[in-house]
């Protein structure tokens, strides 16, 4: 592989092993002497520095552009209330009034204003953090508590990151906004699923999303236990591939639970891993 | 003076909708004459966001000089404020009787508003 | 009435699962499935519809090509990089409605009036009943907006059954995270029950949460799900919660017997002689002494 390359790990359903799955693929790639990105799309949550453990040494505020509207230019002619679809600004009683967290940052009054009066100010919505784990690359994003807005945050981690010749980007869960502003770009998706109705389910609706994105894509199923087909018949039906199952195992579940790889502590998992991620490359790269 | 009040029908027999940003309509009543309409807040019912700072802008169009009304979130006080309307929330029952009430003085203007707002 | 509001920060720590085994605990109650984005409780449940209509989010933008004579003001004032340029004479320009973001700037600036912006469908709503009462749910369509409002469409509309028909509780499976959903599913709640595992995610996820229920001002209660799986873990998480305000309404411990109850598509409650069953039962009683008396 010399091409850069992007696989998303993402999930419909949230817990299903996202996180597990995309640190340790990252672990695999760099134990095959690959460069390798691991980049945390989750800005709502972030949880892979807790098994990566990098130490960051970048940090950069994210903003968003909020109207700032200079009273003495102002006519409160009320042009700019009229294009704002979010109600971040209206004209009221001769004085124009602005909703910071409410604006989306689209500068249509900015552009609509006859008198100039209008310029834009930053509000940050969070922080995008990089630094290294071992050789590995790394960036999160953290979106301030009481923020509604994710998906800018989310494109500021996703340009921060891209230097590495093989990105793997962990998404958020769901199936709207913020999962689609982390994936759209990837070359390929890898879903985790449970072999559960909940996961299954929710899969369904992952794979509905995929399909409008025309991105590729295969599963890995993770918890399986013997005898359960569920998963199995359902990508049959579905006609996707599974990749890999990685088999329901306490001591993975309790590695995770104390933030530790289980690519390192739990025998048997690295190979595994390892085969999953010779196996995602082969994929993507066709 | 003119009131406004947040309300599930049209007239007076109607109930008091405790949502400020999402009530059907406000009927406006003339204390003095006790004449009273309807005015029309339904592109709020549904709209994206921002419903409480529409309906505000929405009232404020209609001279009244207070509104009655169940809850008012911060961003729709901040407005009905700059607009000089006095916010009178804990309204119940039907219009008319939220209306005797306030002609009694039985109601207290609010200072802050009431509830988070954001989506509720 | 009161709306209790099951969420966690992290996905998957078994808020639907509690949220089942609560709604049979409570008898009748009415239930909301806010996580539109990934709604399972109705495998549980099984309601059963009676009706169901769309739910119309925002506007969205298309140009006419017809009317397009190529002039690319709409590309340029698009902040969202929605719009979309087919090199030709004259270059034709197209809207791209997983990035168009809804704010008609496009629409209100193209000189031939050649860009419709129009409501768009972005899902579909349901009121159905259950065995334990009424129930509403939504289905967010593929890549669409405003899950936040369909979320509070969701919630409104379980509320006025609820008071119109004088149920006691409204029990509410909420989304994961702390973003637009999250907000439009707890604001103005009277509790807040938040589901989370001893494990290091769960620990950070937590406190992400709390702030965010803090912020807007509700009471929050702690249950630890799955707490043998990292007992030390989960006491830590536990004395955190508490010196944060926080009160703890119990543990559920790790049983193979819900994910068993999700595959005959019951609630954990009824399989009674589960552990995580009794736990669940006394997580319950817990709740109720503190929320029916605030």
């Amino acid at each position: 592989m010399t091409a850069q390359l992007i696989v998303a790990v993402a999930s419909g359903k949230g817990g299903t092993g996202k996180t597990t799955v995309a640190t340790n693929l990252v672990r695999a790639a760099a134990a095959m002497g690959q460069a390798v990105s691991y980049v945390d799309c989750d800005v709502e949550e972030p949880n892979g520095h807790l098994f990566l453990k990098p130490r960051l040494d970048r940090r950069q505020l994210v903003y968003v552009p909020v109207p700032e509207v200079d009273p003495a230019k102002c006519t409160a002619c009320g042009r700019c209330g009229e294009i704002c679809r979010f109600s971040a600004i209206i004209v009221i009683a001769g004085q124009v009034m602005t909703f910071a967290n409410m604006c989306h940052g689209c500068g249509g009054c900015m552009l609509v204003c006859p008198e100039q009066a209008i310029v834009e100010q930053g509000r940050v919505i969070g922080v995008v953090e990089e630094g290294r784990s071992g050789g590995t690359g790394f960036v999160h994003g953290r979106l301030n508590v009481g923020e509604a807005m994710s998906p800018p945050l989310i494109k500021a981690v996703r340009s921060a990151a891209g230097r590495g010749v093989l990105t793997i980007v962990d998404a958020p869960p769901g199936t709207s906004c913020p999962v689609i502003t982390a994936v759209r770009d990837a070359d390929f998706v890898l879903l985790v699923t449970e072999p559960t109705p909940f996961g299954l389910h929710d899969l369904g609706l992952a794979l509905d999303m995929l399909k409008e994105l025309a991105r590729p894509h295969a599963v890995v199923v993770n918890r399986a236990t013997p005898g359960n087909n569920l998963a199995r018949d359902f990508c049959r039906e579905r006609g996707v591939g599974i990749l890999a199952e990685i088999p329901e195992d306490r001591r993975v579940a309790e590695a995770y639970s104390r933030g530790e790889l289980a690519f390192a502590v739990v025998p048997g998992f690295g190979d595994r891993v390892s085969g999953l991620l010779t196996s995602v490359l082969k994929e993507a790269g066709r | 003076m003119k009131i406004a009040v947040s309300a599930c029908g049209q007239d007076l027999e109607s109930m008091v909708d405790a949502r400020f940003g999402r009530c059907g309509h406000f009927v406006v009543v003339d204390t003095e004459t006790g004449e009273c309409r309807a005015v029309n807040n339904g592109i709020n019912l549904n709209s994206a966001q921002g419903a409480g700072i529409q309906s505000a802008r929405n009232i404020s169009t209609q001279g009244v000089a207070a509104v009655i009304t169940g809850h008012c979130g911060p961003k729709a006080f901040r407005v009905l404020r700059a607009a000089g309307i006095k916010v009178y929330p804990g309204g119940g029952g039907s219009v008319g009787d939220a209306v005797a009430k306030f002609k009694q003085g039985l109601l207290e203007e609010a200072q802050t508003a009431d509830v988070e707002g954001h989506w509720s | 009435m009161k709306e209790i509001v099951v969420v966690s920060g992290k996905g998957g720590t078994g808020k639907t699962s509690l949220v089942a085994s609560l709604a049979v605990l409570a008898g009748e109650s009415v239930l909301a499935d806010c996580d539109v984005d990934a709604a399972d409780l109705h495998l549980v449940l099984q309601p059963e519809i009676q009706k169901s209509e769309d739910f119309t989010g925002g506007k969205k933008a298309a140009v006419s090509p017809d009317k397009c004579s190529g002039c690319g003001r709409c590309h340029e004032v698009c902040r969202f990089g929605a719009i979309t340029r087919d090199e030709g004479r004259p270059p034709a320009f197209a809207v791209d409605p997983v990035a168009c973001e809804g704010c008609g700037v496009c629409s209100h600036f193209c000189p031939e009036k050649a860009i419709r912006f129009e409501p768009v469908v972005d899902g579909r709503w349901f009121a159905a009943v259950t065995p334990y009462g009424p129930m509403v749910h939504a289905r967010l369509e593929i890549a669409a907006e405003n899950s936040g409002k369909l979320v509070s469409l969701v919630r409104s509309e379980a509320k006025k059954i609820a008071e119109q028909k004088g149920y006691r509780y409204l029990l509410v499976d909420g989304p994961p995270g702390i973003g637009c959903p999250v907000i439009a599913s707890v604001t103005g709640a009277d509790a807040v029950v938040v589901v989370t595992e001893p494990t290091v995610a769960g620990e950070n996820d937590l406190e992400r949460v709390v702030a965010l229920a803090g912020h807007f001002q509700i009471p929050v209660y702690l249950c630890v799900n799955k707490f043998d799986i990292n007992p030390g873990l989960g006491e830590a998480i536990e004395r955190r919660a508490r010196s944060a305000g926080i009160t703890l309404v119990g543990r559920i411990h790790y049983d193979l017997a819900v994910t068993a109850a999700q595959m005959r598509g019951v609630p954990v409650t009824a399989m009674e002689e589960a552990r995580a069953a009794k736990d669940i039962r006394a997580v319950w009683n817990k709740l109720l002494t503190h929320v029916d008396t605030n």
